[in-house]
């Protein structure tokens, strides 16, 4: 036993030196953002900063000539209405792909299953002279409709209805519970985790988003934070410890919240393919 | 990113009328619409409609900015003008060379889900360190890499010169380098989600045939190209399929990290389609790129399909 152990250690810190390699991009960036400019690129690296610089790169980024705080207060809001309304919309539909009986439901779920494969630049012309048409073009609520509008969600919380047993569904129908009441008093805190998973998926998801952004928003007091990045780095060209600690600042949010659930986010991403 | 899959889905339904005698009533046929009206409502608006439209854009000379009145059909010109176009056989030929990313970062996601499943100690702190990437805005990410990638003084070609290589590649800015310094970049950021879905697979591996073959006196070795390969082989193919897919759809970490460039080098369908569509402001054109495209994909998949019967273990 003790020779597997003494292999089993050996392996582990191999493989944390291959982690280590792995984020050192990320190191690099993180390092990079706390040092003045001319420390940037001097080689050999010196990954712990001799002078610090921290306060006036995230000075800058954050107070500086691009308006930053802008676009991360409406990369937030359009992220938080988009997973607010996309779970909402997604726990309804799966609800009922699951637990509701309908003439015609298992064709509209293959018919809603297939968009699946439409890949999203293949529409991206006719949908966008439509958000001309209807007056979303140029708005939060256009790219919050469009985020919401995965049939993913759907997908991965029905998976988790059909989990539910039938019985706890007839009993309460002998109560004379109607849906509504059966899906948000009984299904909805049932499949707690589930939504927690989709929750985060999407949170990430929609800030992340760079594509519908910059085909859906012209005016610039609009940009998401990923636009607004884009536009910092051309403005501030060269100057790459501010790409950096704006970079930073973009993944960091995103990162806390994967750190709180990752356990959420991994299984998710592994339910939505293995299981089936 | 949304490359979240849809394995055996289909099987799944099918079992409605089998399951209750009780003939539905129309309070649960109303019900249920309610329930999927939504979604319904938004897909059909913002995916059925747009893809059919789309067709019928793609016969046509359409340029949005004319209005309505500028709408000509021109047939297939759109389709034969793409066989003939340099630009779209180009970025194609990029999209199948990047195909080649797919098997390297399951190769390298096979190695080390292999070993955090058995062989590791702190299983959890390597799945969050290898998942990093796939997480991280590409925006950031692409943004990183042009640093990173630098030719004079970028802390890559830094460190190979401290090695003794006397000229290193130029990276991004040399045509010849630029898709293969993407296309590593795209191995850095799916690697933790193949090692994750890999790590599912191994779990549902029994441990039985381990304890079988270790009686029959089988290597570890052995045991993985007999047992755990084999095994995995429905991941391996889900993970190839959807690993194909999503690299035809790769657009944020081209435009931000080449726009294309240099001379074409990176520019995918996608970017192409882009272009075409928002810049050069050709719409039908655009959207034939748009359907060929589909066809790329639904091909794919359809060899899912016939594929996984031939194939695949269960």
């Amino acid at each position: 036993m003790r020779s597997i152990k003494l292999s089993r250690v050996i392996v582990t810190l191999c493989m944390g030196f291959a982690g280590i390699l792995f984020i050192m991009p990320f190191l690099w960036m993180l390092s990079a953002s706390f040092k003045p400019e001319l420390d940037v690129m001097k080689y050999p690296i010196q990954w712990i900063p001799t002078k610090w610089n921290m306060v006036e790169n995230y000075r800058q980024v954050w107070a500086g000539a691009v308006p930053f705080t802008l676009y991360y207060w409406n990369s937030t809001k359009v992220t938080l209405m988009s997973t607010a309304l996309s779970l909402i919309i997604s726990a309804m539909a799966a609800y009922g792909f699951s637990k509701v009986i309908f003439k015609g439901r298992d064709t509209l779920f293959l018919l809603v299953l297939a968009t699946f494969m439409i890949p999203t630049q293949a529409i991206l012309v006719p949908q966008f002279i439509m958000y001309r048409w209807l007056g979303l073009f140029d708005s939060h609520i256009g790219l919050v409709l469009l985020a919401s509008s995965g049939v993913l969600g759907t997908f991965l919380l029905r998976q988790f209805f059909l989990g539910i047993h039938d019985e706890i569904i007839e009993s309460a129908r002998i109560d004379a519970a109607g849906h509504w009441t059966i899906f948000s008093r009984i299904a909805m805190p049932l499949v707690q985790p589930a939504l927690a998973t989709y929750m985060i998926l999407r949170f990430i998801w929609t800030w992340n988003d760079y594509q519908n952004p910059l085909i859906f928003l012209r005016s610039d007091s609009l940009f998401t934070l990923q636009l607004g990045i884009r536009k910092f780095a051309d403005f501030s060209g060269e100057f790459y410890s501010l790409m950096m600690a704006g970079a930073v600042s973009a993944i960091l949010p995103l990162l806390i919240i994967f750190m709180i659930g990752q356990k959420q986010v991994i299984e998710g991403v592994a339910m939505g393919s293995v299981k089936g | 990113m949304e490359v979240i899959p849809k394995k055996g889905a289909v099987k799944r339904f099918g079992n409605v009328g089998t399951r209750r005698m009780r003939k539905q009533s129309s309070y649960d046929n109303i019900a249920g619409y309610l329930f999927i009206s939504p979604m319904l409502i938004l897909t059909t608006t913002l995916v059925i409609i747009p893809i059919l439209l789309s067709g019928v854009i793609s016969f046509s000379d359409w340029n949005f900015v004319s209005g309505i009145e500028g709408f000509h059909f021109v047939g297939i010109d759109n389709y034969t003008r793409l066989m003939q176009d340099e630009s779209f056989h180009r970025s194609l030929i990029n999209n199948l060379i990047m195909i080649a990313v797919v098997p390297v970062a399951m190769f390298l996601a096979l190695v080390l889900a292999a070993l955090i499943n058995k062989a590791t100690y702190f299983k959890t702190f390597f799945k969050v360190i290898y998942f990093m990437p796939f997480i991280s805005s590409f925006v950031a990410i692409a943004l990183l890499w042009r640093v990173l990638y630098h030719p004079n003084n970028g802390p890559i070609n830094g460190f190979l010169r401290s090695v003794g290589v006397e000229n290193p590649p130029l990276w991004l800015a040399d045509p010849k380098f630029a898709l293969i310094s993407v296309m590593i970049i795209m191995v850095w950021t799916s690697l933790g989600f193949n090692m994750v879905i890999y790590l599912a697979g191994l779990q549902n591996i029994s441990r039985d045939l381990y304890e079988a073959a270790d009686v029959d006196g089988a290597s570890p070795l052995r045991q993985f190209f007999r047992i755990t390969l084999p095994l995995l082989s429905p991941t391996s193919f889900f993970l190839l399929i959807t690993g194909i897919v999503g690299s035809f759809k790769v657009f944020d970490l081209i435009m931000v990290l080449t726009n294309g460039g240099p001379a074409g080098s990176t520019s995918v369908i996608v970017f192409y389609l882009y272009e075409v569509a928002f810049i050069n402001l050709e719409s039908g054109y655009a959207s034939a790129m748009g359907i060929i495209l589909l066809i790329l994909i639904l091909l794919v998949t359809l060899i899912q399909w016939v594929g996984q019967k031939k194939w695949v273990n269960y």
